[in-house]
């Protein structure tokens, strides 16, 4: 095969694990319109904020301790632990569903029937709270994430597609970072396991009547606040998973939670209600910025994944407003 | 008791449907414009200028052109950055290749410019809906703003990428460059609100502003009583994208002076200036200036109590600020979805009444 080939593979295949990162975000979306038809505009902060409360958690760094410092004048920066991986994982996703549990009570009760749009600013309003709230709690700084997820070029498969190339020709082989290979998995087992929670648990059928109709689940006795903060809470996990993988990939810092925005065109092309129509659109996404800055980048000057996958969704849209896999939009006078 | 309609007596039909229509607020109103055009100007220093009122002016022209297009015609845009850079740019372009052109003149057809592109960027509105329209509007945002950034034909291939804003003068007082003068910056940016506000006032009570007012409420609806969609919502891109690129050309010109596209007109600026509209009110003038007064006016007064009062890092007052807005957005949601503006109507309403409520 021709170098040439194998490098426009490499950028496809390396698309289709940046895809599934924005997937990731995305499926965050999905779950919480689909349940209670709210945008969740704070979905990418939740990610940050969970990565932070993570990095936080294992290092033992207290909470708040720049106001402490600030208020008392006292000099404390942490408790001097470090918790294992998986106790510190445990111990934030009990701070996610504490989170869900706090939003529902606080915000969420209180706009019950108002418009999409409403809610939408709602957590916007929510965004901004978390994004200062979860600076103030463990500092602005940018951390390091470790929680052992393997990174790195995989040389295995470095020497295993070099191979591939024409004899005498200078290719390497491919480069793919282990941690894009780890998401793939994670992301595949995310929904299946969430497919199944759906399908086949008493909950799961509750936040399927929910989604499917408000009124009638309710009148069939199903609790919309409890929904509620089990599907925040779900999402809360979401974004605990999806903060994880992009905290390792490129540290915790305030650009984690734009990848919110980086998911919307994803939602655009998925639907707004389609878990598979999610990870589809992720997969779209990436590899066609991938490739269209592989191919017309260098010519238009370069840094075209900044708009190319609004622009994409936009023309989408033209053809087909309610994305790819979103319910026919009927409208009625 | 003060605050009454009786003995306010309507003659006539024109008398009847004025903007203020009791007699206190039309008073309060030329006491305001007397006090905003008239003295304010003797007592204004550049501290004042700089960190509240140009901002504040600049941007209710922004939030009145957000306004039109969201809480009038009920398109939800997320690209205000991106089409005040266009009126930054517009405005940079036409003062360097026409030195002598009015400042005004410039300011004025920047506007234009930014209509001409909102129209564009407005066509996929006929097709995409709500929140749709709001992702599409996000190409406009991310596309304008790399633009800027990438062609050098728009920043005059300058070395650093940035524009920055050449003297200028109106009635031998300098209103752009470094040595501005803060009355004059001042006046040239309140003269353009108050005919900006005026205008948006009337349009949106007139034959347009209903017709966008119907298709904000249900667009098929409007469309079957002969509303045309493409006339209605083109003419609000075009008119909201006019205002909004007045802003972005006073924001660069007189507020600035010098601008580096994604940092002051990114995403943020789009969402500060839909914050605006929010706890303002939309659809609403009065709304957008009391949401850019709020959202102008709070920062700075946080800031200065948390650092100059408590001697907090600004870093920790940072955080707070961000705290705070976003649990006052919360808040008025949750309190009064229609915004400040409402609050003010009821309150005015209850005040007619006082102390005697039936």
């Amino acid at each position: 095969m021709s170098p040439e080939f194998l490098y426009t593979l490499e950028v496809i295949l390396n698309g289709l694990m940046a895809g599934v990162m924005y997937s990731l975000v995305a499926l965050g979306f999905v779950l919480i319109f689909k349940a209670s038809g709210i945008f969740n505009y704070a979905q990418g902060v939740m990610a940050l904020f969970a990565a932070m409360t993570l990095v936080g958690i294992q290092n033992g760094q207290v909470p708040f301790s720049h106001l402490i410092n600030a208020v008392f004048g006292t000099h404390i920066h942490g408790f001097g632990w470090t918790l294992p991986a998986f106790v510190a994982i445990l111990l934030t996703l009990l701070v996610m569903i504490l989170f869900a549990y706090l939003v529902e009570r606080f915000v969420l009760k209180h706009l019950v029937n108002q418009d999409p749009i409403i809610l939408f600013m709602a957590t916007i309003g929510l965004a901004y709270f978390m994004e200062g709230f979860g600076d103030l709690m463990w500092g602005s700084e940018i951390k390091v994430l470790d929680v052992g997820v393997p990174q790195g070029a995989s040389f295995w498969l470095e020497d295993f597609t070099a191979g591939w190339a024409a004899e005498g020709s200078e290719y390497y082989g491919m480069y793919i970072d282990k941690l894009d290979l780890v998401a793939t998995v994670v992301a595949i087992a995310l929904v299946v396991s969430l497919t199944l929670f759906s399908q086949y648990t008493k909950t799961g059928r509750a936040l399927r009547a929910v989604a499917d109709d408000h009124q009638a689940a309710l009148s069939v006795g199903i609790s919309l606040r409890k929904i509620w903060v089990i599907v925040w809470a779900i999402a809360g996990f979401v974004a605990m998973v999806a903060g994880i993988m992009w905290g390792a990939k490129s540290g915790v810092q305030f650009s984690l939670s734009l990848i919110a925005l980086k998911a919307l065109p994803v939602l655009i092309l998925g639907g707004f209600t389609s878990i598979p129509g999610a990870i589809v659109g992720g997969l779209i996404i990436g590899v066609g910025e991938k490739l269209f800055e592989y191919s017309i980048g260098p010519m238009i000057g370069g840094a075209t994944e900044n708009w190319f996958a609004y622009v994409l969704a936009l023309v989408f849209l033209v053809f087909r407003p309610q994305g790819l896999f979103g319910e026919k939009i009927i409208e009625r006078v | 008791m003060f605050y009454r309609q009786a003995g306010d007596f309507k003659k006539s039909y024109r008398e009847d449907i004025q903007t203020f229509a009791l007699r206190q607020d039309r008073r309060a109103y030329y006491v305001l414009m007397a006090i905003a055009f008239l003295v304010v100007p003797f007592f204004i220093n550049d501290y004042w200028a700089s960190a509240v009122l140009l901002p504040f002016l600049i941007l209710s022209i922004a939030a009145l052109g957000l306004n039109i297009l969201t809480g009038y015609c009920g398109q939800v845009s997320l690209g205000t950055g991106g089409f005040m850079a266009v009126g930054a740019y517009a405005c940079y372009k036409i003062m360097t290749s026409f030195p002598d052109l009015n400042i005004m003149i410039v300011v004025l057809l920047a506007g234009l410019v930014t209509a001409l592109v909102g129209l564009v960027f407005g066509i996929p509105s006929l097709r995409i809906k709500g929140f749709y329209l709001a992702v599409a509007t996000l190409a406009a945002q991310f596309f304008l703003v790399w633009l800027f950034n990438k062609v050098p034909w728009f920043y005059n291939y300058s070395a650093s990428g940035q524009i920055n804003a050449p003297a200028r003068s109106m009635f031998g007082f300098n209103i752009t460059g470094a040595e501005a003068h803060a009355p004059a910056r001042y006046l040239f940016c309140l003269a353009l609100v108050v005919l900006l506000a005026w205008a948006a006032r009337n349009l949106t009570r007139g034959r347009m502003g209903r017709s966008w007012m119907a298709i904000r409420d249900m667009d098929i609806a409007a469309e079957i009583i002969g509303v045309d969609p493409l006339k209605t919502k083109l003419s609000a891109f075009a008119i909201s994208s006019f205002y909004i690129g007045v802003a972005g050309a006073l924001f660069f010109s007189v507020y600035l002076g010098a601008v580096e596209v994604g940092e002051v007109f990114g995403i943020n600026q789009s969402f500060l200036v839909l914050f605006m509209i929010i706890i303002g009110g939309l659809g609403s003038i009065m709304g957008s200036f009391i949401g850019a007064a709020f959202l102008i006016l709070v920062p700075v007064l946080l800031k200065n109590v948390m650092v100059n009062g408590f001697g907090w890092p600004t870093d920790i007052a940072a955080h707070i600020e961000f705290i705070l807005i976003g649990g006052l957005i919360m808040l008025f949601l949750i309190v009064e979805p229609h915004g400040l503006a409402q609050l003010w109507r009821i309150a005015k309403e209850k005040l007619l009444l006082w102390p005697f409520p039936h």
